[in-house]
C-alpha cells in the first residue's frame, strides 16, 4: 500500500517514460482520447461511429476464424461452409456472427450516414471526412459483394453473375474488364479464388487504412454536434471548449451503454433469426451453385436493393448501369450540393425537412421494391421513386438555398 | 553553392525526367500483375469445344450443355416453331441479326442457325447474364408465340433467340461458334473456319 501511495503525484516514470522517449504514446492518447473534446450535447445519433468500429472488430475476428476452415475452391467451398456449420465446434456461431455482422455493418453505417444528413456533418470544414467516409462505404459494398460469393450457393453465383455483368455495359472496355474481374470466361473456381483474396486481404486492408484517416481527419477538425455549431468558439482559461467533454471517460462510458444495447440486439438476431426470414441469408443460397439454372426469383441482399431497384427500373442496359452508378456515387457531392447556411436540421426550414423525409421514405421503399419480383406495378413504382431519389440530390442546391433558416444558438442546447 | 547558382531549368528537367522514367518503370511492372488476372492458359484450355449428339433429340426438345463454363441451349425446333419466326419479326429489336458480335456469319439468316431445325444459342441473357427459362407454350391471348424468358429482369427472346423490343436486354442471344461433325453430332466451340 505504502509503495503505491508514494507513487501518486509523482511524474510518470518507469515504463511509460521509457516508451514516451521513443514513441509518442502519452501525447497520442491525450490527443485522440483523454483530451479529445466533443460536445456534451451528443444524442444517440452520435453512437453509430463507435458501433461501426465494434462491428468491424466482430467481422475481423470472426472472419479470421472462418478462414481457418473455409476452402476457397468451387469444388469445396459450399461443403466447407456446411462443415463449419455442422462439424466445427461452435463453427455455426462464428459463421452466424459473421453473416449477421455483415447486415449490421450496413445498418450501422446507413444510420451513421443519416446522422450526417440530419446535422450537416458533411458541411465545411468536414467535407474530407465525408469523402473518406464515402470511400469506406464503397469498399464496404465491394467487401460485402466479394464475401457473398464465397459460400458458393445459388444466390452467390447468380448474384455475382448479374453484378459482374453490369461492368460489361461499359462501352469499349466493358467486355475486357469483365474478363479480368472473373479471370475466366464465366464465374468459376478462378473467380472464387480471387474474390477470396479480395475479401480477406485487399479490401479489409483498404478499409482499415481508410477508417484510420477518417478518424485522423475527424480529430483534426473536431466532431459535429446536434446543433451543428462550432464548440471551439467558447473556450475556458485552459483552452478547452466550454461545451465539450473529453472523449474518455465521458463519451466512452456513454458509448458503452450503446454498445451493450447493440450487442443485445445483435445476439438476439444471431441466436433466434440468423437468416432474418431470408433477408440476411437468402433461402436460395442454401442450395449449391448451379450454372445451368438461375433461381426463379433473384435479388441481392437487402443492403444493395435500393440501388438494384433503380437499375431494374431502367429498360436499357447501359442507362441502367449509368443510373445505378450515379445513385451510388451522388451522395459524395453532398457537401457541395447543400447550399444551406446552417448545418443542423434543428435550424433548417421546412423545405429541407420535407426533402429529407421524402428521401428516407424513397430509400426504404426502393429497398423494399428491390427485394420484390419485377411486376409492371412495382417497376412503375420503382421508376417514380428513382426520380424522387435523384431529385433529392439534384434539386438540393435550389431548395437548400431558398429554405428559410432559424438563427443558430451561440452555445449548444440541451433537451432534458 | 548559393541560391543564385541554382540552374532551375536544369533541376526542373531532372525532376520531370526522373518522374517520367519512374512512371514508365511502374507501368511496365504493372503489366505482369494485370496480365496475371486474365484467363490463364489452363482456363483457356478448359474452353475446349464440346460435342453434343443430336440423334436422340425429339422435336421440341431442348438440352443444356456447358461450354467454357457457359450455358448453351440446343433446341430441336418443330415445324410450328419455325413457322412462328417470321410472324414476330415486327416486335423484335434486331430481327435480321445485324449486330455482328452476336453470331458467326453462318448464323445470320432467318433461323439464326446452320440447319433450320436446330437452334444453338448461349443460355446467357444479354442483359446481365442470367439463364433465361424456356417458355415454349403458345398463348395467343398474351401475344406470346413461345420463346425464352429471363426471370431476373423480364427480358424476352423468340425461338431464334432474338430479343423483343421494350426489354432491358440490348441484343439477341449469342450464337456460339459451332459446326456439324456429322448429321447427328455437333461440336460447340469450333467452326469449320477455325479448324
Amino acid at each position: 500500500m505504502a509503495r503505491i501511495e508514494a507513487e501518486v503525484g509523482k511524474p510518470q516514470g518507469g515504463l511509460m517514460k521509457w516508451i514516451d522517449d521513443r514513441f509518442p504514446m502519452t501525447s497520442t492518447l491525450k490527443y485522440h482520447v483523454t483530451e479529445y473534446y466533443a460536445a456534451k450535447s451528443f444524442n444517440w445519433w452520435f453512437v453509430f461511429g463507435v458501433l461501426a468500429m465494434v462491428v468491424l472488430v466482430i467481422q475481423l475476428l470472426t472472419g479470421i476464424f472462418l478462414t481457418m476452415n473455409y476452402k476457397p475452391a468451387a469444388a469445396e467451398a459450399f461443403a466447407s461452409v456446411e462443415y463449419i456449420m455442422r462439424d466445427v465446434e461452435w463453427g455455426w456461431l462464428i459463421r452466424y456472427m459473421h453473416s449477421t455482422g455483415a447486415s449490421f455493418f450496413f445498418i450501422v453505417v446507413y444510420l451513421h450516414m443519416f446522422r450526417a444528413m440530419l446535422y450537416g456533418s458533411y458541411k465545411k470544414p468536414r467535407e474530407l471526412i465525408w469523402l473518406i467516409g464515402m470511400m469506406i462505404f464503397f469498399v464496404l459494398m465491394a467487401e460485402g459483394f466479394a464475401g457473398y460469393l464465397l459460400p458458393w450457393g445459388q444466390m452467390s453465383y447468380w448474384g455475382a453473375q448479374v453484378i459482374i455483368s453490369l461492368f460489361g455495359a461499359i462501352p469499349v472496355v466493358g467486355d475486357g474488364l469483365v474478363e479480368i474481374i472473373r479471370g475466366d470466361y464465366s464465374i468459376s473456381d478462378i473467380t472464387l479464388n480471387r474474390f477470396f483474396a479480395l475479401h480477406v486481404i485487399v479490401l479489409p486492408l483498404a478499409l482499415i487504412g481508410l477508417i484510420f484517416v477518417h478518424i485522423v481527419a475527424l480529430h483534426e477538425v473536431g466532431s459535429n454536434n446536434p446543433d451543428g455549431i462550432d464548440i471551439k468558439k467558447h473556450k475556458d482559461e485552459n483552452g478547452k471548449p466550454l461545451d465539450g467533454v473529453a472523449f474518455h471517460p465521458y463519451h466512452t462510458s456513454k458509448d458503452l451503454v450503446g454498445i451493450i444495447v447493440f450487442l443485445m440486439i445483435f445476439s438476439a438476431v444471431v441466436f433466434f433469426a440468423p437468416d432474418m426470414g431470408g433477408m440476411f441469408l437468402e433461402h436460395a443460397n442454401f442450395e449449391p451453385a448451379n450454372m445451368t439454372a438461375t433461381p426463379e426469383h433473384i435479388a441481392p441482399v437487402w443492403y444493395y436493393t435500393p440501388y438494384y431497384a433503380i437499375l431494374r427500373a431502367v429498360p436499357d442496359k447501359l442507362w441502367g448501369f449509368i443510373l445505378f452508378a450515379m445513385a451510388v456515387v451522388l451522395p459524395v457531392f453532398l457537401p457541395w450540393l447543400d447550399r444551406c447556411r446552417v448545418r443542423s436540421i434543428r435550424y433548417r426550414g421546412w423545405m429541407y425537412k420535407t426533402a429529407l423525409t421524402v428521401f428516407v421514405i424513397t430509400f426504404v421503399t426502393l429497398g423494399w421494391l428491390g427485394l420484390q419480383a419485377a411486376t409492371p406495378t412495382y417497376v412503375l413504382l420503382a421508376r417514380i421513386f428513382s426520380v424522387l431519389y435523384f431529385a433529392f440530390f439534384l434539386l438540393m442546391p435550389f431548395y437548400t438555398a431558398m429554405d428559410k433558416t432559424k438563427p443558430e444558438p451561440d452555445r449548444v442546447v440541451y433537451h432534458d | 553553392m548559393t541560391e543564385d547558382d541554382l540552374d532551375r531549368n536544369r533541376r526542373h528537367f531532372l525532376t520531370v525526367a526522373t518522374l517520367a522514367t519512374g512512371a514508365v518503370g511502374a507501368g511496365m511492372v504493372a503489366i505482369p500483375f494485370i496480365s496475371s488476372l486474365k484467363p490463364s492458359a489452363r482456363a483457356q484450355a478448359l474452353g475446349a469445344p464440346v460435342e453434343v449428339p443430336l440423334g436422340s433429340m425429339q422435336p421440341g426438345e431442348m438440352v443444356r450443355v456447358l461450354w467454357r463454363g457457359r450455358l448453351v441451349f440446343v433446341l430441336r425446333r418443330t415445324d410450328a416453331m419455325l413457322a412462328s419466326l417470321p410472324t414476330v419479326a415486327g416486335e423484335l429489336r434486331d430481327p435480321n441479326s445485324e449486330v455482328v458480335e452476336q453470331q458467326p456469319d453462318y448464323a445470320v439468316n432467318a433461323t439464326r442457325s446452320l440447319k433450320p431445325e436446330f437452334l444453338i444459342v448461349e443460355g446467357s441473357c444479354t442483359h446481365l447474364g442470367c439463364a433465361p427459362l424456356e417458355d415454349f407454350e403458345v398463348r395467343p391471348a398474351e401475344g406470346w408465340g413461345g420463346g425464352f424468358f429471363c426471370p431476373c429482369h423480364g427480358s424476352k427472346f423468340d425461338l431464334a433467340g432474338r430479343v423483343f423490343k421494350g426489354v432491358p436486354a440490348p441484343t439477341n442471344l449469342r450464337v456460339p461458334p459451332h459446326r456439324y461433325v456429322r448429321d447427328d453430332l455437333i461440336l460447340i466451340g469450333q467452326d469449320s473456319g477455325a479448324a
